[in-house]
């Protein structure tokens, strides 16, 4: 049987071809994730190990920042401690932060998250092993920095040019004294690094003659563990001292679970673009073995039992998901290879190392490919194998029986009920029912899928007088071959439904957020501008009394993250200027004044007054600090007022909460300004804070584009995985058309012999195309929009004022895209078609 | 009437096949098809073509029909000459001035009979002369059957539908490829009968090629085919004499 099997995939190449390619796209995309995946984890973790090579112990102390004044650190005494524990060779001391580099117009070097300063701190050779100089030197003095090579070539810097560098405080000159590399694993993956000299780092970023790190380097033969052991009774509290080694592991866990995640994300991807071969994969075999009942009924004549024929359809099944699975595999690896250079164009740099292909995503790849393809010719080897002896002999063969689709569209709708049921009842649940929607989601698409051949008929009957009236005779030819084999159509179809589902769910979502997020910031905002750290730090209290002596400045209100403890639970808490706080956020009381801020109470928004029972006039015990240096202050609620999506829930005057923190944490100032917001006023504004190339003046519109870009961004990164998905409805198009091409060769050779051109050949199949195309698009998007509005029920408790936003333009243009994905898929069975020989088409056998 | 002019058309041609050659392959392998025929087919006149098999014969209908192109001599449909034309006047030519009745009746199962018979004016988007259109669909008793598809039709009902079809447009010729080759001979009679009172009765121009002598004894003329080349006529034929004739030329194909 194997043979038979063999020679029929030979046999049948062409029309296997569909087939190979969508089961060697969806391998491909499998391969290509998991090589890419573990290629990028071994590199990773070859930098880290790098990175601690040399490192024996490394020491951390953890500092609150907002009390990093008092009394933490690691002083130049312990240091000299650690440097006389036997076996050390070096003990440096490191202090480092945020630190953001200008290029020549001014602009922030790198992308904001991974800026950092630190001190340069030379041994007794005058070298910092850590770094290794290309040119210059280290910093030796005050107004003196080093930078690693790529920002510098980055910003056009030499040795000896002037540097304008922006801490958390105001922006300063600097000469640069030298261009170094480094095996950071910050700066290797893209993100730029100042050094300092280190009294100056310790100014910038703790207090003077203090580290907050120390690295160890060990002699020659001598053990990290003993050192570690002696070096642990030497520091101070809040600080713990690791191996090298154990750094290197800990780090290369973290890289491994966030791989995983990335790599569970691609993997779904790929299982939906799998999911979807599964239909064009079934198709085909369908037809081949439609095609070959007169042969597997002589079989079965001649003595082959059902359990023989079934075997070998599925044997060719194999043949095939193994051969297209190898070439998928092979494309994977290209594919791997292809993202990560793309990575690289992305500005995230990727460290070097080799291809890494381990045997698990050799087998899974080749698996999966091998089980998707049999398991798609399942039911139709079962269908090859019911095929009666008898039908050998009969020159007609059974047609499909319309009994099992009686029994289809009843399982289908009951699906499909039980969904949708299951979604309403989600929906109706809130943000409990996320778990019910989405069995719901699940059961509702199986349940289409399972209904899309009943339902292709009636659907497709509506375009049916349009096709005729504005195509003629192609046009109504082309809506009556559409629908002439319904479970062909509908599992065609069912291919870009998937995808379209997903596609418009994401869409609609997306469409939904971003009105949301708009809403959110126009209902809570009042001020004018909003001035943050570009890479999301914290301001340094000195831009607060920049912006508050800027001209034309009218109220400023810091929203300085604070937090209290009241009654054993904390709360986190805003600080914020009393009197301005209301012109700044758009505040609504409740209960009680806003104005008793100034009287050192408290606001708190109406949810948490609520939840603990607390109502104005209440005073409250907080404590601030932490364990074991508490402080407790009596606080009165003077206000409550409805929630703001921007403020904590509670609301305190900056000067109560500043004896409790000297180094105040403050993600973002707010300031309305006279005229509003203004080119002027932004002017006004940036030259008060010194032309800071790390903080960003953002007005509203501005603060909308951000949340706008986060909501795109990752839309275009799931349309372009959903991609796949859709590249394999689209081959199922093309193996539709052409298998349905080629099995009405007698009646195309029949309607070109009585008079229908060339072109309206092809016209008739293109509209074919095109009529299932989109059937399969409105499917899903209708489906992709239900299932958007039950998630959407899901969070309207969460975000107030939620509104079902339709993105009608998207959606528009998903239609259109259907539509010119069935002329795309058209293309080569049309030509076919048009070229076809009349005379061997009429001919009868 | 429509059909006064009987006497008249009578001499004119239909189509006419001027040393006409069709040749497959080249050299050792070449196979000459049709050897420099030269035949009119008049207007209103049933014409059979027969021969045994490889003769020759439905190549020359292809050829005449604008189905096939040939290597030499020259064919005219009416006052069309076909050497000439491109496949997309070609393919106008066989839509407007042509009917087509096949062996397998051809017709689109997606279609009702009604939509089947007007399907050529369907594609050149004329609309169907409603008086003729009547006229035919009596003529082949169709008009309780008008709403069937074909699958709901028996085979001879599906072949009636198919003369219908040629009918209904007023082709210049209607060419027949065994027309009766899948029916059985009732029906087949039935069909015969149609396209006999069709050239009869409104003045069609018919040309069959088959190998049954009984389906050429409805024809008018019946011409012989042998080797790619006519080598007999036969005028009001019957199916005795043409069998006799079949015969003559079997025998003689057996001795030489």
């Amino acid at each position: 049987m194997f043979r038979t099997a063999l020679r029929n995939v030979l046999a049948h190449k062409a029309r296997l071809l569909m087939t190979v390619l969508a089961v060697m796209l969806g391998v491909a995309f499998v391969s290509g994730t998991l090589v890419f995946t573990d290629t990028l984890g071994n590199a990773y973790r070859n930098q880290s190990a790098k990175s601690y090579d040399k490192v024996a112990v490394a020491v951390t102390t953890y500092i609150d920042p907002s009390e990093a004044a008092k009394d933490a650190g690691i002083d130049e005494k312990t240091l000299e401690k650690i440097r006389g524990v036997d076996g050390v060779a070096s003990a440096s001391g490191r202090v480092s932060g945020f630190a953001g580099v200008a290029d020549q117009d001014g602009k922030l070097i790198g992308n904001g998250w991974s800026n950092t300063g630190a001190n340069f701190a030379p041994g007794k050779d005058g070298k910092d092993a850590a770094y290794a100089f290309t040119t210059g030197e280290g910093p030796r003095e005050d107004g003196e920095i080093a930078l690693d090579k790529d920002s510098a070539a980055k910003g056009g810097y030499k040795v000896g040019d002037t540097v304008r560098v922006a801490t958390n405080g105001p922006v300063k000159e600097y000469t640069l004294a030298g261009v170094f590399t480094t095996e950071d694993g910050a700066v290797n993956a893209g993100g730029s690094l100042v050094l300092f000299d280190t009294a100056v780092a310790q100014q910038l970023y703790l207090r003077p003659g203090h580290f907050s790190d120390v690295t160890v380097t060990s002699e020659a033969g001598a053990s990290d563990t003993k050192i570690l052991a002696a070096v642990k009774p030497l520091l101070p509290e809040d600080s713990e001292a690791r191996t090298g080694k154990e750094l290197a592991d800990e780090q290369a866990k973290q890289i491994e679970s966030g791989l995983s995640n990335m790599n569970t994300m691609l993997l779904a991807f790929a299982a939906i673009a799998l999911f979807v071969g599964v239909f064009l994969i079934a198709n085909t075999f369908t037809m081949l073995v439609a095609q070959r009942t007169k042969e597997l009924a002589l079989l079965r004549a001649v003595g082959a039992s059902r359990r023989q024929v079934k075997r070998s359809v599925i044997l060719e099944a194999l043949v095939v998901g193994a051969v297209a699975s190898v070439v998928g595999f092979v494309l994977g690896l290209g594919l791997a290879t292809g993202l990560r250079s793309a990575m690289s164009t992305f500005g995230a740099k990727v460290p070097a190392g080799p291809l890494v292909v381990s045997p698990t995503a050799v087998t899974a790849a080749l698996g999966v490919g091998v089980l998707i393809t049999v398991l798609a010719a399942w039911l139709p080897a079962r269908r090859a194998a019911k095929i009666p002896p008898v039908a050998a002999m009969s020159s007609v063969h059974a047609v499909a029986t319309t009994k099992s689709l009686v029994l289809r569209n009843t399982i289908g709708g009951g699906l499909t009920l039980l969904g949708a049921a299951a979604i309403v009842a989600g929906a109706a649940a809130g943000s409990d029912g996320r778990m019910i929607i989405g069995g719901g989601a699940f059961l509702a698409l199986v349940g289409i899928i399972v209904l899309i051949p009943l339902l292709s008929r009636p659907v497709i009957a509506l375009v049916r007088p349009l096709l005729h009236r504005l195509f003629g005779v192609s046009g109504k030819l082309a809506g009556q071959n559409a629908v002439r084999n319904p479970r062909r159509t509908g599992a065609t179809a069912s291919a870009l439904a998937i995808g379209l589902t997903l596609v418009t769910g994401i869409s609609v979502l997306g469409a939904t957020m971003g009105r949301a997020v708009d809403q959110m910031t126009t209902d809570n905002i009042r001020a004018d501008y909003m001035v943050s750290m570009a890479g999301g730090g914290a301001l340094d209290k000195s831009a607060l009394d920049a912006i508050e002596k800027a001209e034309g400045v009218g109220a400023v209100s810091p929203q300085q993250a604070s937090s209290m403890e009241i009654k054993g639970k904390w709360h986190s808490a805003s600080a914020v200027t009393p009197g301005d706080v209301e012109k700044v956020f758009d505040l609504e009381t409740v209960s009680g004044s806003l104005a008793t801020l100034g009287k050192g109470q408290i606001a708190v928004d109406d949810d948490t007054a609520k939840s603990n029972g607390w109502k104005t006039g209440d005073t409250l015990p907080a404590e601030f600090g932490q364990e074991g240096r508490k402080e407790t202050r009596n606080l009165t609620v003077g206000a409550v007022y409805k929630g703001n999506e921007f403020l904590s829930p509670i609301l305190v005057a900056t000067d109560v909460v500043a004896p409790y923190e000297p180094k105040p944490y403050i993600p973002e100032i707010w300031v309305t300004m006279d005229g509003g917001a203004s080119a002027a006023n932004e002017q006004a504004l940036v030259d008060a804070l010194g032309d800071n190339p790390a903080m960003s003046v953002m007005d509203q519109q501005d603060i909308r584009n951000m949340f706008g870009g986060f909501i795109n961004t990752a839309l275009n990164i799931m349309y372009g995985l959903l991609a796949m998905a859709l590249i394999i409805a689209v081959l199922g198009v093309i193996n539709t058309l052409a298998m349905s091409v080629f099995e009405r060769q007698q009646e195309i050779g029949m309607l070109r012999a009585i008079g229908l051109d060339r072109g309206k050949v092809k016209r008739m199949i293109r509209l074919e195309a095109v009529v299932i195309s989109v059937f399969g698009a409105v499917v899903g998007i209708g489906l992709g929009s239900f299932l958007a509005w039950a998630i959407g029920e899901t969070i309207r408790k969460e975000i107030p004022g939620y509104v079902l936003v339709m993105p009608w333009d998207r959606i528009g243009i998903f239609l259109l895209l259907a539509g010119v994905v069935g002329v795309l898929a058209a293309l080569w069975p049309a030509r076919s078609a048009a070229k076809l020989n009349m005379l061997t088409a009429i001919k009868t056998e | 009437m429509t059909t006064t002019p009987i006497a008249h058309r009578a001499t004119a041609v239909a189509a006419r096949a001027t040393d006409l050659s069709k040749v497959y392959g080249q050299g050792e392998t070449q196979v000459v098809a049709l050897n420099h025929v030269s035949v009119d087919f008049r207007q209103a006149e049933f014409t059979a073509i027969m021969g045994p098999s490889g003769s020759g014969k439905s190549t020359l209908m292809h050829c005449v029909a604008g189905l096939d192109s040939f290597s030499s001599g020259s064919v005219r449909i009416g006052e069309t000459e076909l050497g000439s034309l491109k496949d997309k006047q070609l393919t106008q030519l066989r839509r407007d001035k042509i009917g087509f009745i096949f062996q397998a009746f051809n017709l689109l199962p997606t279609l009702t009979a009604m939509e089947n018979i007007t399907l050529p004016m369907d594609i050149a988007g004329r609309k169907p002369d409603r008086e003729w259109l009547e006229r035919v669909i009596d003529m082949v008793g169709l008009r309780d059957r008008l709403g069937h598809r074909p699958t709901q039709l028996s085979g001879g009902q599906q072949q009636r539908v198919a003369v219908a079809r040629a009918l209904a447009s007023r082709p210049e010729i209607i060419f027949g490829d065994e027309p009766t080759g899948n029916l059985d001979s009732r029906s087949g009679a039935e069909v015969l009968g149609f396209l006999r009172n069709s050239v009869r009765e409104l003045g069609q121009t018919v040309v069959m090629v088959t190998h049954d002598p009984v389906a050429a004894s409805y024809a008018d003329r019946v011409i012989f085919l042998a080797d790619g080349a006519i080598v007999d006529e036969m005028h009001s034929p019957s199916a005795d004499g043409v069998l006799d004739r079949m015969k003559a030329f079997d025998a003689k194909g057996r001795t030489s």
